[in-house]
């Protein structure tokens, strides 16, 4: 939950680097670091390296002796696939969609804990935990009790026979996701609105500011690095959203729920094409890799404008 | 306000309150029009699940839950030691590196990994998921121990080692002290996470090996859901991270807010 440490360039480093100089540069102390950093470019970057060399053959796990280098060709093919298309723009409006909502329902679900009421610590509890529940469990849950056409809570509640998850799958996956996820961004807004400084609102309501003036110009600006890292790790969990297509709709009806992890996953486990879906998982490599630079980029920035550390 | 809150607060969780409603319904109960709010409460389908074959699950849950948690502080502590406290060459480039890993879709590694672990005879062993879990959870852990460990006074470290105190002593009286809450809320984090995730252990495990979130999955394969049971699992099944997070969420708030400021 650092991001914020990061030096933005030399100066915030100062006092601490000073009163060691002595060691500096020696082996001795990137000695501590060595052992996570290999664990984890051995287990993170190696079978990257094997996805990025599978995508360049021809070999499906149902044909035996099938395989053979094929230059782009699986490129080609992704890139023509409309299935895959489909995926792609699911996968971002399912992310965006999901992480924005959850991301301003936590930020109003926070506002209403940070005051002082009764039974505040239990009310708190109860809305954290969605996001200690399996995400399975809850996606499962969502299934039947939840959508179900006939016995399902909706049905009772809006006295119709909707069919949610096949008249709208992507939603129906969305409404569990940011139901799982709002209390993730709940605890890091709140976590926010707690470190604020108590004198400088009470300056600010004597300087006769209103309610929503203070929200503006103090509480927001305050809240932005902690809404950033919400929406930055949240952004990477969600993108990754698995559990509750494989649980509720299995991508369909038809691709109609379809993402990207589930439809590699699809191609993969399903239609054994390692060459396929080893391409696909490069090029959401790619994508992701474009979209998380400049995203990080644009925080960095942004630290560095708020003054970095502290 | 507070009746507001109150009311969408409960609204909110209403899903998970049905859950461990019906958990406690016979079948007969569970599927009516208009839902049952009350009925005669039963322990049958929580009964059911622990005697079918949920506790293997349990265990590998919790084994591999522990272990790999156990093995995210192992690395990471050090490595957070090292990124703050005694920062070397290149520390923001380790930073990045750590935080890169997190951006790289799982899915794009699963085909090796799934080729790896068979060629290794890891696949459907608690060890495949405790090597991934860790390596899952070790970056988040290392970015955010490190903000804990910068709350570190340099003059404390200085002042002890001029006293001649060596690094397992500075550890342990100077720096475990500040940073413990860090630590418990990081590992917190890392229990959670390693707790619910579906995704390796769905692809990777199987009846071996195979976790709590599997054995839920068992539920969608035959036709006609069993809801009273199905709540009875997932109850079962999210109870033991349920109730850290419980006992823990001040730690949780604490952490995150200390991690995010410093």
């Amino acid at each position: 939950m650092s991001t914020v440490t990061v030096p933005a360039g030399p100066a915030p480093a100062n006092t601490r680097t000073s009163t060691k100089k002595k060691a500096a540069g020696s082996g001795k102390r990137r000695l501590p670091l060595l052992p996570a950093l290999i664990f984890v470019i051995a287990v993170t970057q190696i079978p990257f390296l094997l996805t990025l060399f599978y995508s360049f053959q021809s070999w499906n796990l149902v044909r035996p002796g099938s395989r053979h280098f094929v230059g782009f060709q699986n490129y080609i093919d992704v890139f023509t696939d409309t299935t895959f298309l489909g995926a792609l723009v699911n996968t971002v409006v399912l992310t965006v969609v999901c992480v924005l909502v959850s991301l301003l329902l936590g930020l109003g679900l926070a506002i209403l804990l940070d005051r002082k009421f009764i039974g505040r610590s239990f009310v708190r509890t109860l809305l954290i935990t969605p996001f200690l529940i399996l995400p399975a469990a809850g996606a499962l849950l969502w299934k039947t009790t939840m959508f179900d056409p006939t016995f399902g809570l909706l049905h009772f509640v809006f006295g119709t026979d909707i069919d949610w998850l096949s008249k709208f799958p992507l939603a129906a996956v969305m409404a569990q996701i940011v139901w799982q996820w709002t209390p993730f961004m709940m605890l890091l807004t709140l976590a926010g609105l707690q470190s604020q400084s108590k004198e400088v609102l009470e300056a600010a309501s004597v300087d006769g500011a209103n309610r929503w003036r203070t929200f503006y110009s103090i509480t927001l600006p305050h809240l932005s690095r902690f809404l950033q890292l919400a929406t930055m790790l949240g952004a990477i969990y969600i993108v990754n959203s698995f559990d509750a297509i494989f649980l509720m709709t299995q991508g369909g009806p038809g691709t109609a729920s379809t993402n990207l992890p589930f439809y590699i996953y699809q191609r993969a486990f399903e239609g054994f094409d390692v060459g396929q879906s080893s391409a696909m998982g490069v090029v959401v490599v790619i994508i992701t890799m474009i979209v998380a630079t400049f995203a990080l980029r644009l925080m960095f920035r942004a630290f560095s404008v708020d003054g970095g550390t502290k | 306000m507070t009746v507001v809150t109150w009311i969408i607060a409960i609204l909110f969780v209403f899903p998970l309150l049905w859950m461990i409603l019906t958990a406690f319904k016979q079948e007969s109960d569970a599927y009516t029009d208009p839902p049952k709010l009350f009925f005669k409460p039963t322990f049958d389908q929580i009964a059911g699940v622990l005697k079918g074959d949920f506790l293997p699950y349990l265990g590998n849950s919790a084994f591999v839950t522990i272990v790999s948690t156990l093995l995210v502080l192992l690395l990471g502590i050090p490595a957070a030691y090292a990124l703050s406290l005694a920062p070397v060459k290149g520390t923001r480039n380790a930073l990045s590196f750590f935080l890169s890993t997190k951006m790289l879709p799982i899915v794009a590694a699963i085909i090796p990994l799934y080729i790896i672990s068979q060629n290794t005879d890891l696949l459907d062993t608690v060890w495949a998921l405790i090597i991934l879990y860790t390596a899952m959870n070790l970056p988040l852990a290392i970015w955010m121990m490190r903000s804990f460990f910068m709350e570190v006074p340099g003059e404390m470290i200085e002042a002890a080692r001029i006293d001649g105190a060596n690094l397992p002593t500075l550890l342990r009286k100077i720096i475990m002290p500040v940073v413990a809450p860090g630590v418990a809320a990081t590992a917190l984090i890392c229990v959670i996470f390693s707790w619910t995730e579906f995704f390796y252990a769905v692809n990777l495990t199987a009846a071996r090996a195979g976790t709590v979130p599997v054995f839920l999955v068992g539920f969608i394969t035959s036709e006609g859901l069993y809801w009273a049971q199905l709540s009875a699992a997932a109850l079962l099944a999210s109870l033991p991270v349920m109730i850290v997070g419980w006992f823990a969420q001040n730690h949780l708030v604490r952490g995150l807010s200390m991690g995010a400021v410093k």
